[in-house]
């Protein structure tokens, strides 16, 4: 394109709120000195001060507020399209949840207020834990973790303790075992558990190999980690004989809950065996992704876990009111202690508490229902657009409630990449699948509509992916260069990297 | 649909895939849905049991304080362009949220005076087990000296995190307030890997901070050739980024790392979260940082533009061998905190940490005044002081409450130990008047005096 034909926000330099402003505007007009003013280095020694304040941008109201949503205009939002995010549940976020999380009593509410004056917010937490290890069909929940990985990184801490006690101070086993499918995440917690990783191969199905899984089950695995269904979006069938497996040589098995939307009311970790779950209550239980997080991720355990749960844990009194337990004072408490401050992200706890109290048992399981049923639909309208041809289906028949298509017949054919057709769809408004995962996948597209979009919506995503196919096959350097339309075109990554700027250069 | 699929019914599709043993045979023994108006006016009758800081004279804080929240961040939170995409993996149609990363990251490096931070983790105690985990990364010894001026949580924190990476945690006690230096140079030997306090400490002291850095450097580990070698330990800082518009920075006082809670710049109390954990660090340790970093580039026709960068540290390239396992973080709230950041200004900052310091020592002047009440340290206050009561605190917390005034933290509740007994943590925002801690002193002082009086009584045998 000729600057000529550059979009409006494309004209449109980034400069910083840094970059914007004037010495001494200001927005903030600080409360007044109200208390009898003492000598400056009574207060604090001049060795202790500061020398020169930080250079924060000096702007005015006004200028903030058109600088953010300046810069917000520059981002594609869920609000605005289709978000098939494979993995993430780009689900929709009810307006209702915001209101409820910032009323006075939820947001203003101090985390150390006397638990006789934050009844409220007990309760909610006590009848939360107790629908999350309903929908888990585990008995014991603690709220704490901050995001997925970190109720990873509790599972795992959890797995340590229970072994370590069943042990009695000997030997005890050193390994967790990963499918090569497995999120990032699971390995990476592995290690900061202070584990080994040991990876398990993938069968022709997309499951687990369970000779694989037999020949590297022994007594030095701690734990198996396994998503299900698994990050290829499909169910594993030999999931009662993999727990078998991974309980007969003592190990635990573990739930990462990042696809727990597939399953919701239809069959429950617990049920299949797992002794540990995280959930990601910004994904199933529909939170704002809010551009990369808050997130929070609560673990659901089972009997012989239990004990060893993160304090401090809601608990009912024999009054019927509601009370943080520490474990304190108890003989032998054998909690891995605390995870973080205070008791977990309480606001997440809000939205996704309305979000289950507004579906209901039944509800959940048609958001589930819908989930898979939408993953399918939009599979087989790709099928039927012929675009299965380039982009065929990489394990399987049908899904659960995503889907993961391979790239590499696109590739060879229409000489464009998986990151071409991303970058294509950016033109078409739509958000594009993740891609280049899971890793065993060629070219991977991983596509996850969730259940809240509808048939025209999907049908329309499908269309696009044809037609970019089409346009291809006439002329792939079109989706070679694209995105044509966004606020900036296709950034140089490795140049960010080799030469890290990561803050604005003052004066 | 079902057509298009090729399946008779919806069911069909779980049976093909989801073997019977496991497939729930009954519904989710989950209470019936419920409309909007009925969830929100649940959701309502539950917030209205909760006493908020709007409901009470607070003095509330040990972590999270009552700071104003300007409407303009509420206003620009809520916009669905930040509230609901998520990580930004497509750069080209996310550059606004990339860029208010890069902002974000430039406000934190401003603050503590270190030349790179990243986009935000958790939130404060786990940021603190996330530098240690950093340090051990990079000099693989298994020792984190930490000073007992930590808030609890994050010594609790860091225990649980340090037990799974085998490291073990060695405390150094505080005297007159602050960490003690004798103490704290003798337990830093060349086992140490990091050294770890916080600026102000959670007593509300501030700390000698450049003292115990270069004390850190200078101990048996610092074998390298000019003192402060290559072997020294990481030393890292918890601060409270609200103080420091007034007092030095980390980078001034020779820091390595800096974490934090973010939850005084701009974001609310939400009963503990969520908020944000700021980090930097120098610009060594740039390449073992944990969770995302924004950085600057180009797009192909020139253009200045933003994307995640450094990636091979992270989780989803390097798995097993990633810096951390952090993947989503606090982005929203981190964007509330570069946004109060911009609010508060340049000069701002200054002020509100003078106006801070000067009603934090007016308030501990006014309460040591009281009889039965005494500073638990002479050390400089910023935002929060610490007080040993000579009488039953539960009963005198209690006390204040029916005068609607809750005047601060009971210490031994919150950390349980021993040499917390009577301690109370009294937080000072720029919300808290001098009426304020006028009523304070005068509820806190009737409080006591009638526990004493009663205490007294019950002891001559008489029934109170």
């Amino acid at each position: 394109m000729s600057p000529l034909e550059q979009t409006p926000l494309q004209r449109e330099r980034a400069r910083t709120i840094f970059q914007k402003g004037a010495p001494g505007r200001r927005a903030f007009v600080c409360p007044e000195l109200d208390v009898p003013a003492v000598d400056a280095s009574e207060l604090l020694p001049e060795r202790f001060r500061r020398r020169q304040p930080p250079r924060l941008p000096e702007v005015s109201e006004p200028e903030i507020v058109r600088h953010y949503v300046g810069i917000s205009k520059r981002n594609f939002d869920l609000d605005s399209g289709f978000y098939p995010l494979g993995s993430c549940t780009m689900k929709h976020n009810p307006r209702l949840h915001e209101r409820v999380a910032a009323l006075p009593g939820n947001a203003r509410l101090h985390p150390l207020q006397d638990a006789e004056r934050a009844q409220g917010a007990l309760e909610l937490m006590w009848n939360l834990q107790g629908a999350l290890a309903e929908i888990a069909g585990l008995p014991h929940v603690s709220l704490q973790p901050s995001a997925g990985s970190h109720g990873e990184l509790a599972g795992v801490l959890l797995t340590r303790a229970y072994h370590e006690d069943r042990g009695g101070g000997g030997r005890v086993p050193n390994k967790v075992l990963t499918p090569d499918t497995a999120h990032g995440t699971n390995p990476a917690t592995v290690t900061m558990a202070g584990y080994e990783v040991v990876k398990l191969a993938t069968d022709a199905d997309g499951g687990v190999d369970l000779e694989d899984l037999r020949a590297k089950a022994d007594t030095d695995v701690a734990c198996l980690m396994l998503t299900n269904p698994n990050t290829l979006g499909l169910f594993d069938p030999n999931i009662v004989e993999i727990a078998e497996i991974v309980h007969g040589v003592g190990a635990t098995l573990y739930y990462d809950g990042a696809n727990l939307n597939a399953v919701m009311g239809v069959s429950r970790p617990g049920d299949m065996g797992f002794d540990i779950v995280h959930f990601n209550l910004h994904k199933s239980f529909t939170q704002p992704h809010g551009g990369g997080g808050p997130g929070s991720g609560p673990i659901a355990v089972s009997d012989r876990v239990a004990p060893f749960l993160p304090v401090p844990l809601v608990a009912q009194r024999e009054d019927g009111g509601y009370e943080l337990d520490y474990g304190r004072g108890r003989a032998g408490s054998k909690s891995i202690g605390r995870l973080r401050g205070f008791h977990g992200n309480y606001g997440c706890f809000v939205r996704a508490y309305a979000y289950i109290r507004s579906l209901g048992g039944d509800g959940l399981t048609d958001v589930s229902e819908a989930a898979v049923l939408n993953a399918n639909y939009l599979l087989a309208r790709l099928r039927q657009q012929g675009v299965a041809e380039y982009l065929p289906l990489a394990y399987g028949q049908l899904c659960m409630h995503e889907f993961v298509l391979s790239g590499g017949p696109m590739r060879q054919r229409l000489q464009i990449k998986t990151l071409d057709l991303a970058k294509r769809l950016l033109d078409f408004g739509f958000h594009p699948p993740t891609v280049y995962f899971p890793l065993l996948v060629e070219e991977a597209l991983m596509v996850e509509p969730t259940e809240t979009e509808t048939r025209e919506t999907l049908d329309a995503f499908a269309e696009a992916i044809a037609a970019i196919l089409k346009e291809a096959a006439a002329d792939p350097e079109i989706a070679r260069g694209a995105p044509y339309t966004t606020p900036v075109r296709r950034l140089d990554e490795v140049a960010a990297a080799k030469r890290p700027i990561i803050r604005e250069a003052l004066a | 649909m079902l057509a298009v699929i090729g399946v008779p019914t919806l069911a069909e599709i779980f049976e093909r895939q989801v073997p019977a043993a496991v497939r729930l045979q009954r519904p989710l023994a989950l209470p019936d849905g419920l409309g909007e108006q009925d969830v929100y006016e649940h959701l309502r009758a539950l917030a209205e049991r909760n006493s908020s800081v709007e409901d009470e004279l607070s003095f509330l804080g040990a972590g999270m304080y009552d700071h104003y929240v300007p409407a303009l961040v509420d206003m620009l939170t809520e916009r669905s362009e930040f509230l609901t995409p998520y990580t930004p993996y497509q750069p080209e149609i996310s550059q606004g949220g990339l860029q208010a990363m890069f902002e974000y990251q430039t406000a934190i490096s401003e603050l503590t005076g270190l030349p790179v931070a990243n986009a935000s983790v958790y939130e404060g105690p786990s940021a603190v087990a996330a530098a240690a985990y950093l340090a051990k990364l990079h000099n693989g010894r298994r020792r984190l000296v930490v000073s007992a001026g930590l808030h609890p949580h994050s010594i609790q924190t860091l225990r649980t995190y340090a037990h799974g990476y085998d490291m073990e945690v060695a405390e150094v006690p505080l005297r007159d307030g602050v960490t003690d230096p004798d103490a704290w140079a003798r337990a830093i030997d060349e086992r140490a890997s990091a050294a770890i306090f916080a600026q102000p400490n959670f007593y509300g002291a501030v700390e000698d901070a450049a003292a115990l850095s270069a004390a850190a450097k200078a101990g048996a580990g610092a074998s390298g050739a000019n003192g402060a070698g290559a072997d020294a330990p990481v030393v890292i800082a918890q601060v409270d980024p609200i103080t420091l518009g007034v007092l030095a920075s980390p980078g001034e006082c020779g820091v390595d790392v800096a974490v934090g809670e973010g939850q005084p710049l701009g974001n609310r109390l939400d009963f503990g979260g969520p908020s944000f954990g700021l980090f930097a660090a120098r610009e060594q340790y740039l390449r073992r940082m944990p969770g995302r970093i924004a950085g600057e580039t180009v797009d192909v026709d020139g253009r200045r533009g933003f994307v995640l960068t450094l990636q091979t540290r992270e989780q989803h390239i390097r798995r097993e061998k990633a810096t951390s396992n952090i993947c989503t973080s606090q982005a929203l709230n981190a964007l509330a905190g570069v946004v109060y950041l911009a609010w508060l200004g340049r000069r701002g900052i200054v002020e509100l940490g003078e106006l801070l310091l000067a009603r934090t020592h007016y308030a501990r002047e006014r309460l040591a005044a009281i009889d039965g009440v005494e500073p638990l340290h002479s050390q400089p206050v910023i935002r929060e002081l610490a007080l040993r009561l000579d009488a039953d605190l539960a009963a005198v917390r209690r006390r204040c409450a029916l005068a609607g005034v809750n005047p601060g933290v009971d210490v031994h509740a919150l950390g349980d130990r021993p040499q917390d007994r009577g301690v109370l943590l009294v937080a000072i925002t720029e919300r808290r008047t001098r009426q304020d801690i006028d009523r304070l002193a005068e509820v806190l002082g009737a409080a006591v005096a009638a526990e004493r009086d009663a205490a007294a009584t019950s002891e001559l045998g008489v029934p109170a």
